[in-house]
């Protein structure tokens, strides 16, 4: 069979990462080919190149025979290649028939909309797409929403439709409908690019399967009948060269950290968090490993105080702190260095004084009756400066003129100056580079050497081996495996939902 | 990457500069002379004891309204309801003289500290609503502060009108010497060059408010707090702030302040309650507010200025000019801002 599209030798840099490097890609028609790997393996990067957002630095791309050169999304477009991204591109006051027609250059002057909502129903139901075409996006569900964007992708003609993480904003039984969809697409003729890291997802929908792991194609085109989930996942995950790292031996006490059927609802107000059970000795570092989305996030803000639970209790150091206030967190002793380091852990217009004292300016030194003690606050910077090797031009200097390594540097001074009894860690490596994630990593040890309880989530399964004493796996919202052993294609399955808890307890 | 600290001032004064040079062309195309029209409103504004002293009148409730609206902004509160808490500022301190809260014997002192009250609680009243609003029901502040502005002036228009209508006048009787703020010219026997000097004790106010102000925002614990929500709310609430009660208090404390300038309007300048109390005063204190730079110290030389300007658009026909090079002044103020949030470049386009 000949091939659709074939993409050859693509590098894509970005300042200070390849997100690309030498991939290979091809798709056949009608098939749904499924592009596997961990978040920040470079496959939303390989499927921008492809729909004309991104140029590629180097290689080459052939469509239908002809070599193609994209300089826009329009040119993709224009040989039918359409992208559908994570965040949905659609106006939210408006319905779903002038959502999309947006950009088009029908109708000509006169907004009669009636022919064009008919039109659009039609395509629907060609393809099991359930939409009401006068209805206003702010009224629709995410799924509902995405159909929205799948419809604009063909009434603009598309024969190849790049959908990236499709089922992450979606309901189960919404899935079944996407997949039912999908299906009677390519029943169509249409090609379909299903970028996902989801285990199940691509063995259920996938005719074959890519995997990419850190910017290169691990395995190509690979027919799902032929390989297991165990497989896949060693594949996407596999193994790095560790660091030299003096881990040493940790040396638990006390229980600080203990959760007890903790339930709480995400931004959408969804279920994010159902009933964890958790405990984090001193002396002790827990890794919590899953695929981001999977109530990490969430697991970190209840602990935190940033958001309530709906359900179960939180206790520290044998105190219950349910539902506390961020204010009383800081002030037990409670660290957390946020995943979002520019949104919630810095200032970034703010000096690098004014982003150290965020949790200390209300006691003293710091604060002398209602002022705030300025000698004291420099003081503090500059020898935080020095000590944590905070590179920038002086003290004075806002937080968004640093670079990503240097802001996580800030933070880790602020958080890890306090002597923490309790450190919730989220990301603390999250794109830095080889040199600063040692340093990082460091810091985390030695607070694990000085008595605190760290609860380390991390996306980076090596950093969660080298670094933890406990593991435990989240998915959907809850820990299916506690104190699991660093095998990476157990714990790849149990992070996508391969495997239940029953069957890691049985021994695989 | 970071700014050297003269950029910002140098940057400012060449705007001003070109802002001039703009107002100039201006005047010579529809035929006027520049260089005799800058003369005559320098001379207007700034040119002697008589008029300058006029033109800090005229600062006066400038340096009120500006520090109200810098106060707020700061955090990033968009209150362009300080006209409408400067109304109601001076309605307050009405009230203390009219509905006899004093005495008409009680000293100067405590006349003036009681009128000072009731000004500061009615603005900060007028600051309460929209902040209640916006931090329990999330309602725009935007919106609540500009629609209050008018029921504001409804308000006072129903006491000048009907209940303390002197004579059947839209104004209220004349306050007894007691609620008169202390002049210039007072001074006038002992120091006969103070003679005819209308600025009031109001002005030294204004200054040490400014000053208190600029404490609060740079040197306090609050001040902190107001500052790290202004520039990023989550990153507040994950240092454990409460936004919901900032809200609220620094529309208060922005609403007082512009209540204390009605206070000082009509206490030293005006000494009656009516309806033409200020000719926009909030609302040019929205721009004073962003040429000083949202701090409180520098609010109090750009309201000079702009004091200025207004007295000089009395002198000056046609009278728009002055407003005209105010216009020119902000614009370019504002574009200049380009230049200190990018570094400007001539890149030519690569194929």
């Amino acid at each position: 069979m000949d091939n659709l599209i074939e993409m050859k030798g693509i590098t894509k840099r970005f300042p200070g990462v390849i997100a690309n490097e030498d991939v290979d890609f091809e798709l056949r028609p009608g098939e749904i080919h499924a592009l596997l790997g961990e978040n920040g393996a470079g496959k939303s990067t390989l499927m921008s190149v492809l729909a004309g957002l991104y140029r590629p630095e180097e290689g080459s791309m052939v469509v239908r025979g002809e070599p193609a050169n994209f300089n826009s999304p329009r040119d993709a477009i224009d040989l039918g290649i359409g992208m559908i991204h994570q965040h949905f591109t659609l106006v939210q006051s408006q319905t779903v028939t002038e959502n999309i027609l947006l950009g088009l250059d029908e109708p000509r002057f006169l907004m009669r909309l009636g022919r064009y909502d008919e039109q659009m129903a039609h395509i629907g139901d060609q393809f099991g797409l359930q939409i009401t075409p006068d209805a206003k996006i702010w009224q629709l569900s995410v799924g509902e929403q995405q159909r929205v964007e799948i419809l604009k992708m063909l009434y603009r003609g598309v024969e190849v439709l790049i959908m990236d993480e499709p089922t992450s904003v979606l309901a189960p039984q919404e899935i079944e409908e996407l997949f039912h969809t999908l299906r009677s697409m390519v029943d169509e003729g249409k090609s379909i690019v299903f970028i996902s890291h989801k285990l199940n997802e691509v063995m259920e929908i996938a005719d074959r399967i890519t995997v990419l792991r850190q910017g290169k194609v691990t395995e190509a085109g690979i027919d799902p009948a032929t390989t297991s989930k165990a497989e896949l996942a060693t594949l996407m995950v596999g193994r790095k060269v560790l660091f030299d790292l003096q881990v040493g031996t940790s040396n638990p006490g006390e229980v600080v950290l203990e959760l007890d059927g903790v339930s709480a609802t995400n931004d959408k107000r969804l279920p994010a968090l159902r009933g964890i059970d958790l405990k984090v000795h001193s002396g002790e570092i827990v890794g919590v490993a899953g695929v981001a989305g999977n109530g990490q996030s969430e697991l970190g803000e209840v602990i935190t105080g940033l958001r309530t639970c709906t359900d179960g209790r939180i206790e520290v150091n044998g105190k219950d702190v349910t539902n506390q206030s961020a204010r009383s967190s800081i002030d037990i002793g409670v660290a957390h260095i946020p995943e979002d380091r520019t949104h919630v852990g810095t200032a970034p217009n703010l000096s690098i004084t004014d982003n150290i004292i965020m949790k200390k300016y209300r006691v003293p030194p710091l604060a002398r009756r209602a002022s705030l003690d300025r000698d004291a606050a420099q003081d503090m910077a500059e020898g935080l400066k020095e000590e944590y090797s905070i590179l920038a031009p002086s003290i004075e200097t806002p937080t968004r003129m640093l670079s990503g390594g240097n802001v996580q540097r800030v933070i880790l001074a602020r958080e890890l100056s306090s002597q923490p009894m309790l450190l919730v860690a989220m990301q603390p490596t999250r794109g830095l580079d080889v040199g600063a994630i040692e340093g990082v990593q460091r810091l985390l040890l030695e607070q694990r050497e000085s008595g605190a309880a760290i609860l380390l989530v991390s996306e980076e399964l090596e950093e969660i081996f080298i670094l933890s004493d406990r593991i435990v796996v989240m998915y959907e919202g809850e820990i299916v495996a506690d104190g699991v052993e660093p095998d990476p294609a157990k714990i790849g399955l149990l992070m996508t939902g391969g495997l239940s808890a029953q069957a890691s307890e049985r021994g695989l | 990457m970071d700014s050297p600290r003269w950029l910002a001032p140098l940057v400012s004064f060449v705007a001003v500069i070109l802002a001039l040079a703009i107002g100039a062309v201006i005047l010579a195309i529809i035929g006027g002379n520049p260089f005799r029209a800058y003369a005559h409103i320098a001379g207007a504004a700034f040119g002697g004891l008589g008029v300058f002293s006029d033109t800090l009148v005229k600062a006066t409730p400038l340096i009120f309204t500006g520090t109200a609206c810098a106060v707020a902004f700061k955090m990033k509160l968009w209150n362009i309801g300080a006209e409408g808490q400067f109304f109601m500022g001076a309605l307050g301190a009405s009230i203390v003289i009219l509905a006899g809260v004093v005495s008409e014997d009680a000293s100067r002192l405590v006349t003036l500290f009681a009128m000072a009250v009731g000004g500061a609680v009615f603005g900060a009243a007028w600051g309460f609503i929209p902040g209640i609003l916006k931090a329990k029901l999330r309602v725009n502040e935007i919106i609540t502060t500009l629609m209050l502005n008018y029921i504001a002036f409804a308000l006072v228009n129903y006491f000048i009108f009907g209940i303390w209508s002197e004579g059947g006048f839209q104004m209220t009787r004349t306050f007894q010497r007691a609620a008169w703020l202390p002049r210039l010219s007072d001074l006038a026997e002992q120091f006969p060059i103070m003679r005819g000097l209308t600025t009031h004790a109001g002005f030294i106010f204004a200054v040490i408010v400014a000053i208190i102000a600029w404490y609060i925002l740079f040197r306090s614990l609050w001040g902190y707090e107001i500052r790290l929500i202004g520039d990023n709310p989550r990153a507040a609430k994950y240092a454990g702030i409460k936004i919901t009660r900032n809200t609220i208090l620094v529309l208060m404390l922005s609403g007082g302040i512009a209540g204390l300038g009605g206070m000082s309007e009509i206490a030293g300048v005006i000494h009656r309650l009516q309806g033409s109390i200020s000719p926009g005063y909030g609302f040019t204190g929205i721009i004073i507010a962003w040429l000083a730079k949202l701090n409180p110290l520098i609010v109090i030389p750009v309201s000079i200025l702009f004091g200025g300007l207004i007295l000089a658009g009395r002198e000056i026909q046609p009278a728009g000019v002055p407003r005209l090079i105010q216009g020119v002044i902000l614009f370019m103020l504002i574009a200049s801002e380009v230049f200190l949030r990018y570094r400007v470049r001539i890149a030519r386009k690569t194929a």
